[in-house]
């Protein structure tokens, strides 16, 4: 295998023939008088998010089991609600196979795309995000950024080992070209608007 | 003013009547139009084929036949001709006469719009129900009309002159820049994929119900014609300077 | 390697029958469509596609310095970087890796890189077995055949063909064609081998080198199942992925979905910059061609390339052929432009496979000039002599005919005898003359303007 430096050779040698290009400078294209909560919503509308304003865990969960009326393993990265399935207890991610219902509380959203941010810490097990058959999330409406740009900008996002922006439930266009929701991960996205 | 006639190899051959209605149509404006007669081609058959050595031949004869002409303009009623020597043409040295020579060649709709800023064509009846075909060339090439790929604000200087003739009815069909499938020798050496471009372009013109397809670019119409009259559909296809110079048919 | 006869594959591809190719042109014309709609949404979308390129062209000249950036932030955070030098080198390590961990079966999300390096027949051979968990690349994984579209790869067989094909590899309805059951039924198959796996292998859409983080996106959230199950990741990332800092993904992110499906962006983007507890992540940094595309002056800026498949969706010959035509890993407008650059007598015909409407440069998000560097193949191609000698011949006639003004008038005159002398038998003949196969030959007029002007205009003669 080749080593750093040889391969660091063969890019150097080809950049002698390159004039270098200046960086540009991003703007962060933040819009006046923007309703987040009302952006946010109809993206997640787009994404084929259902989403409810509550006003506690309780109203969530009976919401919740009125949708999927059949589950049975339930299992909660987040201390406010609690599944019968305990994530703390688990082997290995694997383990996670058997879940109906993942519920995470979302660190952020984004206005412009209806995504929710989730990392390791939001996660616990990363796999409970794509196991689980069916997601319900929580979110503080008070944590919603406008655009990918003030996303990234927000600092030390990157300090965790896994992060992932999720846009409603998996989907595939793949056979047919015809959209398909529940494609490997989850099949449903439900998403509550809850104060931490 | 006085310009010389640019006159594409194939109308010279097939379509002798879009010269002339070309010739006539500068005339009517008071432009004095010259004709060099030993004209043959822009070069860009071999171009497009990365040919730059036979280009360079056709590309010396286009440059003896129209770089020491004393003339403001050099108009040509073919977009792809007339792209090929402004964007291209870059087989031959590039003297001042050939870049002068190049800069003031010009495509016949925009010699209208741009240079002589005329689209009042009231005067003329056309009663039929028309579809503009603007060629890949003019359009990504020559900037004839804006271009559906990008955010900018939509325009399209073929329409500009003919929309001002009476009774005209021009309808936009599904996909009106979509390439028709000619190419020059793409049509040939790439037969199936031609003739399924093509096909499908007849199809968009039979589903809109159009009478007349009126073009800046006689190539494509002769492709599209060809494969129209295979299929007996009825089109009617004319240079847009027949339909402004009304003939000859 | 035996050449490509393109034209010959897209022939077959369109006389198949009339389903296949209406299907395909209609479907990735729907994902164009889908692709302007998207983009009128974005007051601010030809900014954006500016920056994307600047970015872009800024890293690839700096290149270097921001591959050694991301290499020191990625081993910082406990991820093995490896250099592959090629795809021999790369399928190497891939393997050193694997057989290091006792690894008897990986799944995998997409990776061009991958597929480019011919990497799942080469582990295969070595006993290792390979699980697609892109739909798409799963269904070609099972018809053995080469994904056919950067984005869907299997988007060229109709849903009556994965019915067919998966009632035969995985035991479904064949009559059922339903995308839904269709899609719960290769769920249901493939859920099982997910859990068993004992690697995981992902590609990179980007690398951030501020962070040494790669990012993967996907609709499915099979790149996230792949990495959150099995204790080993490996990311095969090409080094022309490194863009130099968080922020650029603002851009990136916002213009990738919008240019490949029309959607906002895809339903997972995710982040890795480092392994999860109790597990191992290493990435494969791989060359393959392409510090060698970065000296080449007219075709250095295909590198910018963010693999969203526009080009692709927008080629009017594209979607007459479908990408299988091309026997290459890379396949539409970008394809023609960097397959001969991993073998140019393999793929010498590729660049004359295209109309030159040049609706793939306009399309592009990073203002990638296709059109022009498929003319610029052309050149080269003409001058190596890898055009085919009756072609090559054809051309120096024209040449001759059309540089001799008194030649092109004799044969002016003789194309006009011929063509209403001969009978109709000959000249609409299908195998003499091509033109004839589907099109009526054009009126060639007795009178030439040049022989009307003459006559009618003679005192303007030069």
């Amino acid at each position: 295998m080749s080593n750093k430096q040889e391969f660091l050779q063969s890019v150097r040698e080809s950049l002698k023939k390159r004039t270098k290009i200046e960086y540009p400078k991003i703007p962060t294209y933040e819009k006046e008088n923007v309703d987040l909560k009302s952006l946010f919503e109809i993206n997640l509308k787009l994404a084929a998010v259902d989403f409810y304003d509550v006003s506690s865990v309780e109203e969530a969960q009976k919401i919740m089991q009125e949708k999927l009326p059949d589950t049975k393993v339930v299992c909660s990265a987040t201390d406010e609600w609690k599944g019968n399935k305990d994530i703390n207890k688990i082997a290995r991610p694997q383990d996670l196979a058997d879940v109906d219902l993942g519920i995470f509380r979302a660190e952020f959203g984004v206005a412009e795309m209806g995504m929710v941010w989730v990392t390791e810490k939001s996660l616990k097990v990363n796999a409970i995000g794509f196991l689980s058959q069916h997601l319900a999330v929580l979110l503080d409406p008070a944590n919603i950024t406008e655009n990918m740009h003030t996303a990234y900008n927000i600092p030390g996002l990157f300090d965790v080992n896994y992060g992932c922006f999720v846009m409603g439930p998996s989907a595939t266009a793949d056979i047919g070209a015809v959209l398909v929701r529940g494609a490997q991960g989850a099949k449903s996205l439900t998403l509550f608007f809850l104060k931490k | 003013m006085k310009v010389a006639l640019f006159v594409p190899c194939y109308i010279d051959l097939i379509y002798p009547e879009v010269a002339i209605a070309t010739l006539e149509l500068l005339e009517k404006h008071n432009i004095e139009v010259v004709v060099p007669l030993n004209q043959t081609c822009c070069g860009q058959p071999t171009a497009n084929e990365g040919d730059q050595k036979n280009s360079a031949k056709m590309e010396k004869v286009f440059a003896q036949n129209f770089q020491d002409l004393n003339v403001d303009y050099i108009v040509g009623p073919a977009g792809s001709c007339v792209k090929q020597i402004k964007l291209h043409f870059d087989a031959i040295e590039q003297t001042e006469k050939v870049t002068a020579m190049r800069a003031k060649t010009i495509e016949l709709v925009e010699f209208f719009t741009d240079v002589l800023k005329i689209t009042d064509f009231s005067d003329l009846s056309f009663p039929h129900t028309v579809a503009i075909h603007n060629s890949c060339s003019s359009i990504r090439g020559l900037h004839i009309s804006s271009r559906s790929e990008w955010q900018e604000p939509r325009f399209n200087k073929t329409e500009e002159l003919l929309k001002t003739i009476q009774n005209i009815n021009i309808k936009h069909i599904n996909r009106p820049d979509e390439c028709c499938g000619f190419g020059g020798t793409f049509c040939v050496t790439d037969e199936a994929v031609s003739a399924k471009m093509g096909q499908d372009k007849v199809s968009d013109y039979v589903r809109n119900e159009i009478e007349y397809v009126v073009s800046p670019d006689m190539s494509c119409l002769m492709h599209q014609k060809g494969v129209s009259d295979k299929e007996k559909t009825g089109l009617k296809f004319l240079h847009v300077a027949q339909v402004l110079n009304n003939g000859p048919f | 390697m035996k050449k490509v006869n393109i034209e010959k594959n897209a022939a077959a591809f369109i006389y198949q029958d009339d389903v296949h190719v209406t299907e395909h042109d209609k479907n990735l014309w729907n994902a164009r469509v889908k692709r302007d709609k998207a983009a009128s949404e974005i007051p601010e979308w030809e900014e954006l596609r500016n920056l994307a390129s600047a970015i872009k062209e800024h890293t690839l000249t700096h290149l270097d310095q921001y591959i050694e950036q991301f290499v020191e932030n990625a081993e910082k955070r406990g991820i093995k970087v490896h250099f592959a030098k090629d795809a021999i080198e790369h399928n190497a390590i891939a393997y050193e890796i694997l057989s290091s961990h006792n690894v008897k079966n990986i799944i995998k999300s997409k990776s061009m890189l991958q597929e480019e390096c011919g990497m799942t027949p080469f582990l295969e051979e070595k006993g290792i077995n390979v699980l697609e968990t892109d739909l798409g690349e799963r269904i070609q994984q099972l018809s053995g055949q080469l994904p056919s579209h950067i984005v869907m790869p299997a988007i060229h067989q109709t849903k009556e063909d994965v019915a067919k094909l998966f009632a035969e590899k995985i035991g479904t309805d064949p009559n059922d064609t339903d995308p839904s059951s269709l899609n719960t039924a290769m769920r249901n198959n493939a859920r099982p081998k997910f859990l068993v796996a004992d690697a995981g292998m992902t590609g990179g859409n980007f690398a951030i080198a501020e962070t040494g983080t790669f990012v993967v996106c996907t609709n499915e959230g099979n790149a996230d199942l792949t990495a959150s199950l099995p204790p080993l990741h490996i990311a095969s990332i090409g080094i022309e992925k490194i863009l130099p800092k968080v922020e650029d993904l603002g851009v990136f992110i916002r213009i990738l979905s919008r240019s490949a499906l029309g959607t906002p962006a895809t339903q997972y983007t995710s982040h890795f910059s480092g392994p999860r507890a109790g597990s191992t992540m290493h990435i494969i940094l791989t060359d393959n061609g392409r510090s060698k595309r970065l000296a080449m002056d007219e075709f250095w800026t295909s590198l910018k390339c963010i693999r969203c498949g526009a080009c692709m969706n927008t080629c009017p010959v594209y979607r007459r052929s479908s990408g299988l035509a091309y026997s290459a890993t890379y396949s539409g407008p970008i394809g023609i432009i960097i397959d001969p650059t991993f073998d140019p007598k393999k793929y010498s015909e590729l660049p004359y496979h295209s109309s030159l409407c040049g609706s793939c440069t306009e399309v592009c998000p990073v203002h990638i000039n296709i059109a022009e560097q498929i003319m610029d193949w052309r050149k080269v191609m003409m001058k190596n002599k890898e055009v085919d000698f009756s072609r090559r011949m054809a051309f120096k006639a024209a040449g001759v005919v059309l540089s001799n003004p008194k030649l092109f008038r004799v044969v002016e005159k003789v194309a006009y005898n011929a063509i209403n002398i001969l009978p109709e038998a000959i000249t609409e003949n299908k195998t003499l003359d091509p033109w004839a196969a589907h099109r009526k030959l054009p009126d060639v007029k007795k009178e030439t303007f040049r022989d009307w002007y003459i006559k009618n205009r003679k005192s303007n003669e030069q």
